[in-house]
């Protein structure tokens, strides 16, 4: 279905990765948002607190954190598209409630513009170190999906994303834009509404009495119902069966946890998107997100200057992990390099991934500052002229 | 490939952001280019120095950040100090020439100054000193042109405030076209 007019403000504007990620969680149809403001993330509320007044969304500061995810899932259940805006430390607090929406597949957006941490760590400057927080941070197993955008262009075309993959798969998604992208102000052009294609919540047919709430009928993804229709329905974030009642057994949490995994898992293909480009004769791959992937193409252009035949695989979705592609390159490349602003995370999924038949070579930064192209330039270098399977540290 | 690394600076309170994110508008909307502005996001209050960063291209700009600066805008002491060294060989300064004491440039850099804050007083509000400065960005810089900063401008501004901003636009811009030699404006 096509976005709601009332939402989109088409035209082309000058607008930071914040404002340009609200305009697109208003034109994906968000109109609920519960946070609590954090730096570099503020702007998102912000922007969202100017606009919602104008197209009936609610807006609501809470006490916390945690509160805030919480209220995400309450809305998401009564029946509206709903986020919540944060940065490390807020993140951190939503752990366990984003296991709980993961938990009762409540279809939601979490927003983290990455601070360099851990901690308070540099509230104002640019870090990439909760990668892995966002894929494991909650306990137990679960999935979630998530995805980087590099400019505000994509941090409004991707804001929309997440929102459509959040109501297909009935899961959080986790928007990880970083400091620089947050704060960057560029160019983004919103297209008319009936340009943008949004997702609408998969409402059941059956009527109260017959609509078990996690009955997939053998796909992956159940029916939703929304609060105050009529369906008098039982949610938890124990260990349910179709109905949605607890059952303490084994048997019955294999079978949740193989479908909570298994629809995501077995849909990447379908939700994965990355930005490939030069992989034909590559020697080197450079795999790389957000503001790292920008950065680094100051290194990939004096590289090729040289005659370096440098690849790229630029993450727009980092989970679920495009463990596919990385494989498949492994085999016919001498190594990977991958610029990170943290101290190595998703190096350890590429090196997972290539097994041992190539290099992977992880260039960190610490957080705070993006990193000086130079470095990424040497790590090149250092694989090409490498042994054979050693990991470059 | 065309690109102009541009840095606003000045402190807290003068709008320095304001004029940078003016300047960016106008490549990007209204130029035809692309344009990336980055801000030092510290604990930037007024009175304490503050700068921005305008990156402009005719092509997709990938780095964002100012590394040789093409075009310096300092509106104090404090920001020529601290960014006059990372000027390009032949740089353009566009400074605050009663707030700034230039010290001595390469040969190759061009400096134009500009009472900027002297002028706003003189219309009666200091609030537009730094869109003054953006008028002698649009005829000094040499990086945009005039018809497409005054159209940023105006696109920027308050609602209820578009007369005051481009009266000062053109101060601005007139001040420089004059110190320029080019004669009145376009």
């Amino acid at each position: 279905m096509k976005a709601n007019p009332a939402g989109v403000l088409t035209g082309a504007h000058f607008f930071d990765g914040d404002y340009a990620c609200a305009e697109g969680a208003i034109a994906a149809g968000c109109r609920f948002l519960a946070g609590y403001p954090i730096t570099p993330s503020t702007e998102v509320a912000e922007r969202i607190t100017q606009r919602f007044p104008l197209v009936g969304g609610m807006f609501i500061q809470m006490e916390d954190e945690i509160a805030s995810m919480a209220a995400v899932i309450g809305a998401a259940w009564g029946g509206l598209k709903s986020m919540t805006v944060t940065s490390g430390p807020g993140f951190s607090l939503m752990m366990e409630n984003i296991g709980l929406a993961a938990m009762m597949e409540a279809p939601c957006v979490v927003v983290n513009v990455q601070r360099a941490g851990p901690s308070t760590g540099l509230p104002t400057m640019v870090g990439q170190a909760d990668i892995m927080q966002a894929r494991w941070g909650s306990h137990g197993d679960y999935a979630i999906i998530a995805l980087a955008p590099n400019s505000p262009q994509e941090a409004f075309n991707h804001a929309i994303t997440c929102f459509n993959l959040s109501e297909k798969y009935r899961v959080p998604v986790l928007f990880m834009m970083d400091e620089v992208i947050g704060h960057m102000t560029e160019k983004v052009v919103i297209p008319p509404a009936d340009r943008i294609e949004v997702v609408p919540r998969t409402l059941t047919a059956k009527k109260p009495g017959q609509y078990r709430p996690y009955d997939a009928a053998g796909g992956w993804v159940p029916e939703m119902i929304q609060a105050g229709d009529g369906y008098n329905i039982h949610t938890t974030g124990l260990t349910h069966d179709e109905r949605g009642y607890p059952q303490m057994t084994a048997e019955c949490q294999e079978k949740l946890i193989k479908r909570l995994t298994g629809k995501i898992r077995e849909n990447a293909s379908d939700i994965i998107m990355v930005d490939e480009s030069n992989l034909d004769k590559a020697d080197v791959v450079l795999v790389s997100y957000g503001i790292t992937s920008r950065v680094a193409q100051a290194a990939v252009q004096q590289a090729r200057k040289e005659g370096l035949r440098i690849g790229q695989v630029r993450l727009i979705t980092i989970w679920p992990f495009p463990e596919k592609k990385i494989a498949e390159l492994a085999g016919k490349i001498k190594g990977f390099v991958v610029p990170e602003i943290n101290a190595g995370q998703i190096s350890y999924e590429v090196e997972r991934c290539a097994a041992g038949k190539c290099l992977t070579r992880h260039v960190p930064a610490y957080g705070g500052a993006v990193h000086d192209p130079g470095v990424i330039y040497d790590a090149f270098k250092e694989v090409l002229h490498a042994g054979k399977t050693q990991t470059v540290r | 490939m065309a690109q102009n690394e541009v840095r606003v600076s000045g402190f807290g309170g003068q709008g320095v952001i304001m004029a940078a994110s003016i300047i960016g508008k106008a490549a990007s909307i209204f130029n035809n280019q692309f344009a990336t502005m980055t801000q030092a996001f510290g604990p930037e209050a007024r009175g304490s120095s503050c700068s921005a960063q305008v990156v402009i291209s005719d092509d997709q700009i990938l780095y964002p950040y100012v590394r040789n600066t093409d075009i310096l805008v300092a509106m104090s002491q404090e920001a020529f100090d601290k960014f006059f060294p990372e000027m390009r060989e032949n740089a353009v300064l566009l400074y605050e020439s009663d707030l700034v004491k230039l010290c001595k440039l390469k040969p190759g850099q061009k400096s134009y100054g500009i009472p900027a804050t002297r002028l706003a007083e003189e219309m009666g509000r200091s609030i537009v000193t730094n869109i003054i400065m953006v008028g002698f960005f649009a005829a000094a810089g040499g990086a945009i042109g005039y018809e497409a900063v005054r159209k940023a401008v105006e696109d920027s501004v308050p609602p209820g405030t578009e007369k005051l901003n481009l009266k000062a636009f053109q101060t601005g811009y007139e001040y420089g076209a004059k110190l320029l030699g080019k004669g009145g404006a376009a």
